[in-house]
């Protein structure tokens, strides 16, 4: 971005950047000139270019399509390249600052290896046989909605970030948190699936410590209905399967996947 | 040197985005050991941008596509100066790619008996594109890196290559540093794959991300492996103008495949106004017929909005020129206007435009099922590359391969939409496949460790730099600004030189870039280093710019209108001369064998 006609004698915004590393770090205020429709992550460009050029942050598209830029803005955890300043500015300091949930490498970047490593522990995608000759299969549509949903996920980690079970309880040991709750559902939900990964969700990957608060839907830029339609049915699948006598005989003698009900997002 | 950690493998991929993924898959397949390393984190390359589809004669739709149509649709595109071999390999073996992303989890749209579902798009005879609404390319990618993580690759995520190592001739690995400690590492590889993209930075306005700087290219170049076709850069016709934060978002050609017309300050539907001749037979009479197209009609030709990218830029151009733009100096892109034609319009156009609609809306206060978009023409994809073998995708450095979009070769003076996400596959698997083989059949290459202490010196300059006070990012900006406007969409002869005389100073003001702050997680500094691979793909583009008189595809030359035969018959290749000088060659296409040239007949 480079300043116009529009940015002279614009308005002026401070933006108070956390700055530090892992060690420790503060708050630092930097006043740069607002345009027209700039989002926060321009803002931070336009600091890094003119007044902080070693201030980290990451970023990639600036188009909320690769969910690099997760931070928090005044308090909560958004994109910065998808937040406008018009609907945060008032007459406070916007307040940036790392997410909360995973150590601090430097300034606004965290380290996210953890979730990286959880995905690997999940049974990957084993599809059924082809059901066509030339080793295709057929689908329709309405069958895969719903994991097309879940897979519209970016990975900018938000609802790992606003998730009381990690961000305050740290059970970054036993609990996957929503963005993996998901991805299992968009396995276990999709129609080619044969894997089973049930006990893995009731043991290892620690469902029951969702209490459905809803905190992760809230702040999904890609309006994924986490809770509803991906949390909820797997803990039914999980308790049909564990604590339900007569589902369980019914398994036995049904194949696993039956239709659920949907929730429109 | 001992001071560097050192990674070894067999194959190391340089890059991680379709290309570097697809390719590190399969030479993983076989149980060698392969490195992975990558500017950003796994699943956050450019890739994952990609909008509106993936290219591959799949038949789903209309079962007249077959392989012969799509090659003949990518040279046509392309303006015959194609390597016709890798055409012709990316149309065969794109189906295949495609089908085995679905037997790794893609979950592609479905055609009403259940198949792959597929799109209109520019220069594509028929519905081809294969495509998830309007984000293809989040899908792509999070399919292989989902099924690459069980692969036993090794990934390093914010490392950056800073130079090649070589054996002699051979290649024998990279130097890198991690991004979060700004320490040096060593890769050692017997084979090496650049799958680092493109160069969209050099440019102010651009649909590409900060990773664009032309790593590969230069990398490669310096490394003594050719570059060709550089003249060659595509400017996307639909980039968002406004607001001044947005300029350059792509705006997917999927709002046109989906019915999107392109409209001036007057409504006049303009782009019906100027049909090449070698286009007249595919396009439509009238915006009707146009609309029929879209709507599925076998009977009906494309609309004219859907002609290729070069052409649409251009004729944008001269509408804003002639004074029938939009506000903010663009042309009007409506998507809304559907409604006359279809029942729930808003809801079809959320559906199949999602991200779109959540762009407009939230990046523009604007919604697109009601109101016209605002576009312009935005730098987007760079058709040249490091010159590779089309079979095996090795370079003339032995060792050293190259795949998507730093690979040259199947797309020409312009590339079709859809036909990256293809060529990403077909030639990612080829490079994976060649590289294991080259690992397989020689032995571990040695390092030189004076040459490994001159590239670390070389990298860490910049922190101790005296005397100058210019920080990395005014020159980066005084580059994209000089680019932009005397190397752009229209080009001619003078503005050109003066490019160069602009490149010569800031190569001197690169030199003296000072950075500030320590070697963690410093952008400053990273972006001082980009400096040398933006200033080296700048002047390649310039060069060649200047050398190729005529105007095709994605090179448009104000001085030299017309499309020359002479110069269908030359590729420019560029390469470092024996004093560190770039030289420019004209180099010969290969006659096309007959059965090839009787495709491209029949196909007229
Ligand atoms: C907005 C947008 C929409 C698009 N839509 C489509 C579409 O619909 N269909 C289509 O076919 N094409 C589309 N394209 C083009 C296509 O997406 C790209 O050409 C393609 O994704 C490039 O893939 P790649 O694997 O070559 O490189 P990328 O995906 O860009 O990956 C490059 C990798 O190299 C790494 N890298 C670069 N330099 C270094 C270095 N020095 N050291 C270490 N790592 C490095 C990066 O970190 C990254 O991991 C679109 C492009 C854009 C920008
Ligand atoms: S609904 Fe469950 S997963 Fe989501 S934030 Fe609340 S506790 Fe966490
Ligand atoms: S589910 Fe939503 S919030 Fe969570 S990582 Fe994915 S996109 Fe981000
Ligand atoms: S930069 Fe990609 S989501 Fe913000």
């Amino acid at each position: 971005m480079t300043a116009t006609a529009e940015t002279q004698g614009a308005q002026m915004v401070t933006l108070r950047i956390w700055r530090g590393d892992a060690n420790g770090g503060k708050f630092e205020d930097y006043s740069t000139p607002v345009t027209h429709g700039m989002v926060v992550l321009d803002a931070v460009h336009q600091v890094q270019a003119t007044q902080a050029t070693d201030l980290a942050v990451r970023w990639n598209c600036k188009a909320g399509k690769c969910g690099s830029c997760s931070a928090e803005i005044n308090g909560r955890p958004a994109l910065m390249c998808m937040t406008q300043l018009a609907h945060v500015l008032t007459d406070q300091p916007i307040v940036i600052e790392p997410m909360q949930a995973f150590p601090t490498i430097k300034d606004l970047v965290t380290d996210v290896s953890w979730n990286y490593e959880v995905k690997k522990r999940i049974k990957p995608f084993q599809p059924r046989k082809p059901d066509a000759p030339d080793g295709t299969w057929r689908m329709d549509q309405v069958d895969v909605d719903r994991v097309q949903e879940f897979r519209k996920c970016i990975e900018c980690f938000l609802c790992q970030d606003v998730c009381h079970v990690l961000r305050d309880h740290h059970k970054h040991e036993e609990f996957i948190g929503p963005r993996f709750l998901v991805y299992v559902a968009a396995l276990e939900m999709h129609p080619l699936d044969t894997a089973d990964r049930l006990e893995d969700l009731k043991d290892r990957d620690g469902i029951g410590y969702c209490n459905i608060t809803k905190c992760c839907t809230k702040v999904c830029p890609e309006h994924i209905t986490i809770t509803d339609n991906a949390i909820i049915p797997l803990k039914e699948r999980v308790v049909d399967e564990y604590y339900d006598p007569i589902m369980r005989l019914w398994r036995l003698f049904v194949p696993k996947r039956t239709a659920l009900p949907m929730v429109s997002s | 040197m001992a001071d560097y950690p050192t990674h070894e493998h067999d194959v190391l991929v340089i890059g991680a985005g379709g290309a570097g993924l697809r390719a590190s898959i399969e030479a993983s397949a076989a149980g060698v050991s392969v490195g992975l390393v990558c500017k950003s984190l796994l699943g956050k390359a450019h890739t994952v941008m990609a909008e509106g589809g993936i290219a591959a004669a799949l038949a789903n739709v209309d079962e007249r596509d077959n392989w012969m149509v799509h090659f003949s649709d990518t040279m046509r595109g392309g303006q015959y100066v194609n390597n016709w071999r890798m055409a012709q390999l990316h149309a065969q073996e794109a189906p295949a790619r495609v089908r085995e992303l679905e037997a790794w989890g893609a979950v592609f749209d479905r055609t009403p008996d259940g198949k792959i579902l597929q799109r209109n798009f520019g220069g594509h005879r028929y519905p081809r594109l294969a495509h998830v609404g309007d984000r293809t390319g989040l899908e792509l990618i999070r399919t292989l890196q989902d099924h690459g993580i069980h692969k036993g690759i090794n990934v390093f995520m914010e490392y950056t290559v800073v130079r090649l190592l070589k054996d002699g001739d051979r290649i024998a690995g990279a130097l890198a540093y991690s991004r979060e400690r700004g320490r040096f590492a060593v890769f050692k590889a017997k084979a090496v794959i650049l799958a680092t993209g493109g160069i969209g930075k050099a440019y102010k306005i651009t649909s590409n991300s900060w990773e664009y700087t032309g790593d590969g290219h230069t990398l490669a170049y310096d490394a003594g492996a050719e570059l060709q076709d550089m003249e060659f850069i595509q400017f996307h016709p639909t980039g968002m103008i406004w607001p001044l934060s947005v300029q350059g978002i792509l705006v997917t050609e999927g709002v046109r495949g989906e019915g999107g017309i392109l409209l001036n300050n007057k409504g006049e539907q303009f782009m019906y106004n100027d049909i090449p001749d070698n286009y007249k037979n595919q396009t439509a009479k009238d915006p009707e017929e146009g609309w029929r197209y879209c709507q599925g009609d076998r009977n009906a030709q494309r609309p004219a909005e859907l002609l290729t990218r070069d052409h649409v830029a251009r004729c944008i151009m001269r509408e804003v020129k002639a004074g029938r733009g939009s506000p903010h100096g663009g042309v009007y892109l409506d998507i809304a206007w559907i409604k006359k034609k279809i029942a729930n319009a808003p809801e079809h156009i959320k559906k199949k435009l999602p991200s779109m609609y959540h762009q407009f809306k939230e990046l523009g206060n604007i919604d697109i099922t009601t109101e016209p978009m605002e576009v312009g023409p935005t730098t987007h994809y760079v058709m040249g590359g490091v010159k590779v073998d089309a079979d095996t995708q090795m370079s003339r450095v032995p060792g050293l391969f190259a795949c998507g979009e730093c690979a040259v070769g199947i797309n020409g003076a312009n590339r079709l939409g859809g036909n990256s996400l293809s060529d990403l596959l077909v030639f990612g698997k080829r490079a994976g496949e060649h590289a294991l083989k080259y690992a397989k059949e020689h032995a571990a290459p040695s390092l030189n460790a004076d040459a490994v202490e001159a590239a670390a010196k070389w990298a860490l300059e910049p922190f101790d730099r005296q005397g100058g006070d210019e920080g990395p990012y005014v020159i980066q900006h005084a580059l994209q600004d000089m680019m932009q406007d005397l190397v752009g969409i229209v080009r001619k002869e003078d503005e050109m030189q003066r490019a160069l005389e602009g490149l010569a100073k800031l190569k001197e003001r690169a030199k003296k870039a000072k950075v500030v702050g320590n070697r963690e997680y410093n952008p400053g500094w990273h972006t001082a280093l980009d400096l040398h691979n933006l200033l080296t793909v700048s002047e390649a583009i310039t060069r060649c710019s200047l050398l190729r008189k005529e105007s095709r595809g994605g090179h448009f030359r104000e001085d030299y209108q017309n499309k020359e035969a002479a110069w269908a018959k030359v590729n420019l290749v560029t390469r470092k001369g024996p004093d560190g000088e770039m030289q420019v060659e004209q180099v010969p296409i290969p006659e096309m064998p007959a059965e090839l040239k009787q495709i491209i007949e029949e196909m007229k």
